[in-house]
């Protein structure tokens, strides 16, 4: 049986992250799976603009923090020059959907061999809670008080369905820590991002759904049962692309 | 006689920066630089190096902050609007402190403007490459030549000071064919690489981490730094060439390409009895202000300022040295239009006879 220990990649530190949010957790998996596949020297967290930057003050790895939806952009230049390392970019919705989607997209088609983890909140926590490309029809926020509404402001954007048309990445995949099972499922759908990774097979993507209790006005357990009543029949969990089991 | 070529201005730079030990490059296609990207694109991986087109200039100047922060020797190259698009990454590679070339081959503006070679980013270069107050050095060549020894440099300045430089040169510059002597191919070892940067080949073994944000003391302090380096560059490392200054009674101040047809003008005029120099700022950034301001303004009666874009861009830092002791003259043309001998001789023929008076 596991032992349950702090990671070391993780800073002593008591979180900024907002009671019950789901970001600490996800940083948490990926720091769990770095440290098991022995990379914790190797690796190197391309961090974004949003909450996901928080992790500056948390990530006791080598990290390099780059502009608003460029991750995977300064992620390409970090790993054509050092192909060795185990390279990642940690990225946010607004970040990766919206301003960072032509970045995204492209060093994916190039696949590029590192690997993107999404933290799909559904809106823009660090700057108050504004629609963000996933928020969900329907959904209030600083920007769509009455709920985003399809007429002006279209529909959210599902990145793993878009991304897994492309031919070059080799694992798309998305999961919701809203449960033990979500929780152990990303965690294996994050070694397995890594390990297609370190073999040099190519770009990977695993999509996390998370929560923000403060920008959505919930407590923490009421998000987790509005992310199954609403996030999870509209981002349906599950591995869209696995070029490596397709090939088998 | 060494290595000797003959190649358009954007070859040299791009040949120049592989044997400077550059072994990244990210662009974009846009003219009238398409030359340097095209070289790279094959030259870089002979080398070992990472050839990358971007999916836009936003991207390639991120690629490049991404290969600098690993210690690379890393560089894009675009013209005005491209690098109106590089400005913020730009800034970023400034506040994280990393080292890299930027290669600006301008062409007429603002906006799509022209793809006609132009010098209107003179003020870009030099005053507001990016937010948040912040300058890189400036390096403007007026040949081939010097643009391909001014690139070999650029990264020891970048590194000395982890802070990014440019090369500023016009269309006109980067699509002449001309002869060069090429420099030695130099080969950067793993032993070269930067303390600071993230790889782990330079035998680190403590947490790595490169940002461009900070607590606000500390960004005071970097700021202050800043300040201070760009201070010293003014007394260290100004790049100008003075040609007939001597004696003479009107200085013309160019760059670039408007250098090389203010000289034939110098030549001309001096043949005719004027007594008439060319100070060529050869660093725009930092500029060229003690040479400036040292001029003996007793014996010299006016200086003409000579761009290749209206209006002169160049004009108020050369009025701040001149502190008013004698007229400033400016002649241009712009949008793409090029300047020519002869237009650039009437036009001084006419401020030496007291016809012109821009002052």
């Amino acid at each position: 049986m596991a032992e349950y220990m702090r990671s070391h990649m993780i800073a002593d530190a008591q979180s900024g992250y907002c009671p019950g949010c789901l970001h600490a957790l996800a940083t948490r998996l990926v720091s769990d799976v770095i440290e098991e596949l022995g990379q914790a020297d190797n690796s190197l967290n391309v961090i974004s603009v949003g909450c996901s930057a928080l992790n500056i003050l948390y990530w006791n790895g080598d990290f390099l923090s780059v502009a608003h939806g460029r991750a995977p952009a300064a992620a390409t230049g970090v790993k054509r020059t050092n192909p060795e390392r185990l390279v990642f970019a940690y990225q946010g919705d607004g970040d990766l959907a919206a301003i960072g989607l032509a970045e995204i997209m492209s060093a994916a088609n190039r696949g590029e061999n590192f690997t993107v983890i999404f933290a799909n909140n559904q809106t823009y926590g660090m700057t108050g809670g504004q629609m963000a490309p996933t928020t969900l029809l329907g959904q209030k926020t600083t920007t769509t008080v009455y709920g985003r509404d399809a007429e002006t402001t279209g529909y959210p954007m599902k990145m793993c369905e878009l991304i897994s048309t492309l031919e070059a990445p080799v694992f798309v995949a998305r999961y919701a820590l809203n449960s033990p099972k979500g929780i152990r499922d990303a965690r294996a759908g994050i070694k397995k991002a890594f390990e297609y990774q370190l073999a040099g097979k190519g770009f990977t993507f695993v999509e996390l759904l998370t929560n923000c209790p403060t920008n959505w006005k919930l407590s923490p357990l009421q998000t987790l049962e509005y992310m199954n009543t609403n996030t999870i029949p509209y981002f349906k969990p599950g591995v869209y692309k696995d070029k490596e089991a397709e090939n088998v | 006689m060494g290595d000797i070529k003959f190649m358009k201005g954007n070859e040299a730079i791009a040949e120049a920066a592989v044997r400077a030990g550059c072994r990244f490059f990210a662009g974009y296609p846009i003219t009238p630089q398409n030359e340097i990207p095209e070289y790279l694109s094959w030259r870089l991986p002979e080398v070992g190096g990472a050839y990358v087109q971007g999916e836009s200039e936003i991207a390639s100047i991120n690629m490049v902050y991404g290969a600098a922060a690993m210690g690379a020797r890393a560089m894009t190259s675009s013209s005005g609007p491209g690098i109106s698009l590089k400005a913020e990454g730009i800034s970023y590679l400034a506040a994280a402190m990393l080292p890299a070339l930027i290669v600006n081959i301008s062409r007429g503006g603002p906006g799509l403007g022209s793809i006609q070679p132009a010098q209107s980013d003179y003020l870009q270069a030099t005053k507001a490459l990016g937010h948040g107050g912040f300058h890189a050095m400036v390096f403007a060549p007026n040949s081939a030549q010097e643009a391909a020894d001014l690139v070999y440099t650029a990264w020891d300045y970048a590194e000395r000071d982890r802070n990014p430089v440019l090369l500023l040169m016009d269309g006109c510059l980067g699509n002449i064919m001309e002869e060069v002597q090429l420099p030695p191919m130099r080969e950067m070892k793993d032993e070269d690489l930067p303390e600071w940067s993230l790889t782990r080949r330079n035998g680190r073994d403590y947490q790595g981490n490169i940002t461009p944000i900070y607590t606000e003391p500390i960004l005071e302090g970097i700021n202050t730094m800043a300040g201070e380096m760009y201070k010293a560059w003014e007394e260290d490392d100004v790049k100008v060439e003075e040609f007939m200054l001597d004696d003479a009674e009107y200085v013309i101040v160019a760059y670039g390409i408007a250098s090389r047809v203010a000289k034939e003008a110098v030549l001309r005029l001096r043949a005719e009895g004027h007594k008439i120099g060319l100070l060529r700022p050869i660093t725009l950034f930092p500029f060229p202000k003690k040479q400036i301001r040292d001029l003996d303004y007793n014996r010299v009666k006016g200086i003409i300022d000579i761009e290749m874009t209206i209006p002169a861009q160049m004009r108020e830092d050369i009025e701040l040295q001149v502190k008013d002791r004698c007229p400033v003259y400016e002649y241009g043309r712009s949008g793409g239009c090029l300047l020519d001998d002869e237009g650039v001789y009437e036009a001084i023929g006419e401020i030496l006879a007291g016809g012109e008076n821009n002052g």
